[in-house]
C-alpha cells in the first residue's frame, strides 16, 4: 500500500464483534452504534490519520477492520 | 438424435402465458412427452456459448429472484472465472409471499430443466443442483422429470434447503452446497466469482431460467414481445390478500398492479393498500397501485420494489401497522445472527412498531427512535436481509401516517388485533432452537 494510494477502512460485519476498540483507537472514523458496532464516518482515511488507522486494524481482536486502497484494487461491486 | 429431437417445433406461445402454457388449461403438470409437444426439444448445439449468452443480451432477460440482474451479464462473469463453473438454480421461494417457483417446478419442471442445461452450455459447466426448501412437495415433480431425462450429458442434483428467510440468498446457497451452513457469507469474493468448491457460481432464480429455455427455442424478438422495453417478457406473480382468487399468474411485465388484482379476481372487499416484493418489500396505498406498472425501473421510480413479484392485497378491515410488526418480528428472528446491526437491530425495530401499535408513543420519541434506527442499519450487514426489513418499515412509516398518529393519540383502529393477511409463517420448532 503506497503512500500515494487512497485507502479507506471496511468492516466485515460477520467476524466483527463489536468490541469497539476501533472507535476508541480512531474515534475520528469511527462510532459505534446503540450495539457496540462501528460505523464508519466516511469511505475515506485522510493521510493525516492513516497511521491511527493502521493502529486500529492491528488491534481489532477478531480481524474485522481491514485497510483497502480505494482505486486500483477497488472491490469489484 | 432420438426421434422426439427430429419432430418439427411447435408454435410459439402467444399472449401473456409463456411458462405456464398449456398447464394453464389442462391444470396438470407437464410431463417429457406434453413438455416436447409444446415447446419443442431442446436446441443445445444450435448457438455456441458466446453466441447463447449474445442472444440472452439481446433479450434483455432479467433475473426473477428479485434484484432483475441482467442475466447476460452474469453469464459472461460466471464463462469468464477461473475454474470450471458450476450452475445452481434457486427454487426455494424464501419468502412467504412468493410460492411461484414452487409452481413453475410443479407444472414446468422441464422447462427448468431444459434452462439448466442451457446455462452450463453458455458458461461450460458439467455440474448443476437444483435447489428447492426441505420436504417441499414440489420437488417429486423435479425428481420425476429428472428421472425422465437421465441420459442427459450433465449432472443435475437437487438440494433441499432449510426454510429460513436468508437461507436462499446466493452466498448462503453456496455456503449450504458447501458445507451444510445455509448462512450467507461476505461478498465479495461473489458466488460468480468464486463460489461452489471454490469455483465460478452461476446462481439463477429458476424462473429466469425457465425463460431463457423459450428465448432459445423462439429468439430475442419473440421475448420482447412482451413487457416492457427495460423490463421484457412475461412474469409469474403470487397474488395474495383480499382477492377473490389468489394464486400464481403469468402476466407481462409493466401490467399496472390494479391489472394484475384483476386478473386475480379482483379484490373481495374495499383495499387499503398492497404490500408489494415479498415480505422485506414495500408498502404502497391502494390509490397509488392501479396504474403502476409491475416492471423494476417504474416501481422503483414509483418509490416502491418489485422484487420477487409479490403482490398481498390489504383490506380497510386490517391494521398495516400491527401487519408491519408481525412481519417486522419474523424476519427479525430469521436474522442469521452473524452481523450486529442485523441480530441487534432488526428486533430492536419490531419492539419500536409493536410500541406504535400499542399506541405507547403520544410523545413521538418511539417514531424518532425508529427513522434513525432504520436509517443506521440499512447498508450494514452481510446480506441484504436487513436492507429489505428497514425499506419494508420505512414504507410502513409513510403509507400508515395517519393511523400510526391515531394510535399515538389513544384511537387504535379496531383491526389490531384481527387476523393477520401477509402470510407470515407460524413459528417452528426449529425457530425455538435458535
Ligand atoms: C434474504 C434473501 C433471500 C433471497 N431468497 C431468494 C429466493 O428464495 N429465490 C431466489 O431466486 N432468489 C432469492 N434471493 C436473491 C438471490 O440472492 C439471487 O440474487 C438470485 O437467486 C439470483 O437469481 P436471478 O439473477 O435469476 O434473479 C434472495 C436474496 C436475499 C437477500
Ligand atoms: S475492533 Fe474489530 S471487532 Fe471490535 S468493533 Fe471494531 S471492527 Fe468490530
Ligand atoms: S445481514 Fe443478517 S441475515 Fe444477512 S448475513 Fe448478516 S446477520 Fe445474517
Amino acid at each position: 500500500m503506497g503512500d500515494g494510494a487512497r485507502v479507506g477502512l471496511e468492516v466485515d460485519p460477520i467476524m466483527c464483534r463489536g468490541h469497539g476498540l476501533c472507535a476508541e483507537l480512531l474515534p475520528e472514523q469511527v462510532v459505534l452504534d446503540e450495539w457496540g458496532y462501528p460505523q464508519l464516518a466516511s469511505p475515506e482515511v485522510p493521510p493525516s490519520l492513516r497511521a491511527q488507522a493502521r493502529a486500529a486494524v492491528n488491534a481489532c481482536p477478531t480481524l474485522a477492520l481491514r485497510l483497502q486502497r480505494l482505486d486500483g484494487g477497488a472491490r469489484p461491486s | 438424435m432420438t426421434a422426439a429431437a427430429r419432430m418439427p417445433r411447435p408454435d410459439a406461445p402467444t399472449g401473456s402465458v409463456r411458462l405456464l402454457a398449456g398447464s394453464v388449461e389442462s391444470g396438470a403438470p407437464a410431463k417429457w412427452a406434453d413438455h416436447l409437444a409444446r415447446y419443442g426439444p431442446l436446441p443445445v448445439g444450435v448457438d455456441g456459448p458466446a453466441e447463447l449468452i449474445d442472444l440472452v443480451d439481446r433479450s434483455g432477460l432479467r433475473g426473477r429472484g428479485g434484484a432483475g440482474f441482467p442475466m447476460s451479464r452474469k453469464l459472461r462473469t460466471v464463462a469468464a472465472g477461473r475454474g470450471r463453473p458450476v450452475v445452481v438454480a434457486n427454487g426455494c421461494d424464501g419468502d412467504p409471499a412468493t410460492v411461484k417457483d414452487a409452481k413453475l417446478l410443479e407444472f414446468a419442471p422441464h422447462l427448468v430443466i431444459d434452462g439448466v442445461l442451457l446455462a452450463c452450455h453458455a458458461v461450460g459447466a458439467d455440474e448443476a443442483t437444483i435447489c428447492v426448501g426441505e420436504g417441499d412437495a414440489h420437488a417429486w415433480y423435479v425428481y420425476a422429470a429428472l428421472q425422465a431425462r437421465r441420459h442427459e450429458e450433465i449432472t443435475i442434483r437437487v438440494a433441499q434447503v432449510p426454510h429460513r428467510y436468508v437461507a436462499s440468498e446466493e452466498s448462503a446457497l453456496v455456503n449450504f452446497l458447501n458445507t451444510g451452513d445455509a448462512r450467507p457469507t461476505v461478498t465479495p469474493p461473489r458466488p460468480a466469482e468464486r463460489g461452489v468448491g471454490g469455483r465460478p457460481t452461476l446462481v439463477d432464480n429458476v424462473e429466469t431460467l425457465a425463460h431463457l429455455a423459450l428465448i432459445t427455442r423462439f429468439g430475442a424478438e419473440w421475448f420482447r414481445a412482451a413487457g416492457t422495453a427495460e423490463s421484457p417478457g412475461t412474469t409469474l406473480v403470487t397474488v395474495g390478500g383480499a382477492v377473490r382468487r389468489p394464486g400464481v399468474y403469468e402476466v407481462e411485465l409493466g401490467t399496472p398492479v390494479g391489472a394484475v388484482l384483476a386478473e386475480a379476481g379482483g379484490e373481495s372487499e374495499p383495499l387499503q393498500a398492497v404490500q408489494m416484493g415479498g415480505l422485506g418489500g414495500s408498502w404502497m396505498p391502494i390509490e397509488q397501485t392501479h396504474a403502476l406498472p409491475l416492471a423494476h425501473e417504474d416501481c422503483r421510480e414509483a418509490g416502491t420494489v418489485m422484487g420477487s413479484a409479490a403482490l398481498v392485497a390489504l383490506p380497510e378491515r386490517a391494521c398495516g401497522i400491527a401487519e408491519t410488526a408481525r412481519t417486522l418480528r419474523y424476519l427479525a428472528v430469521e436474522s442469521a445472527g452473524q452481523c450486529g446491526p442485523c441480530m441487534f437491530g432488526l428486533p430492536a425495530i419490531a419492539d419500536d412498531v409493536d410500541d406504535l401499535v400499542r399506541g405507547g408513543d403520544a410523545s413521538g420519541d418511539t417514531l424518532d427512535r425508529l427513522r434513525n434506527r432504520l436509517g443506521t442499519i440499512q447498508g450494514r450487514g452481510a446480506c441484504a436481509h436487513p436492507d429489505g426489513a428497514t425499506r419494508f418499515a420505512a414504507a410502513a412509516l409513510r403509507v400508515f401516517a395517519d393511523d400510526i398518529a391515531d394510535h399515538a393519540a389513544g384511537r387504535p383502529c379496531p383491526w389490531s388485533h384481527a387476523a393477520p393477511w401477509l402470510p407470515v409463517p407460524a413459528p417452528t420448532s426449529q425457530d425455538a432452537r435458535k
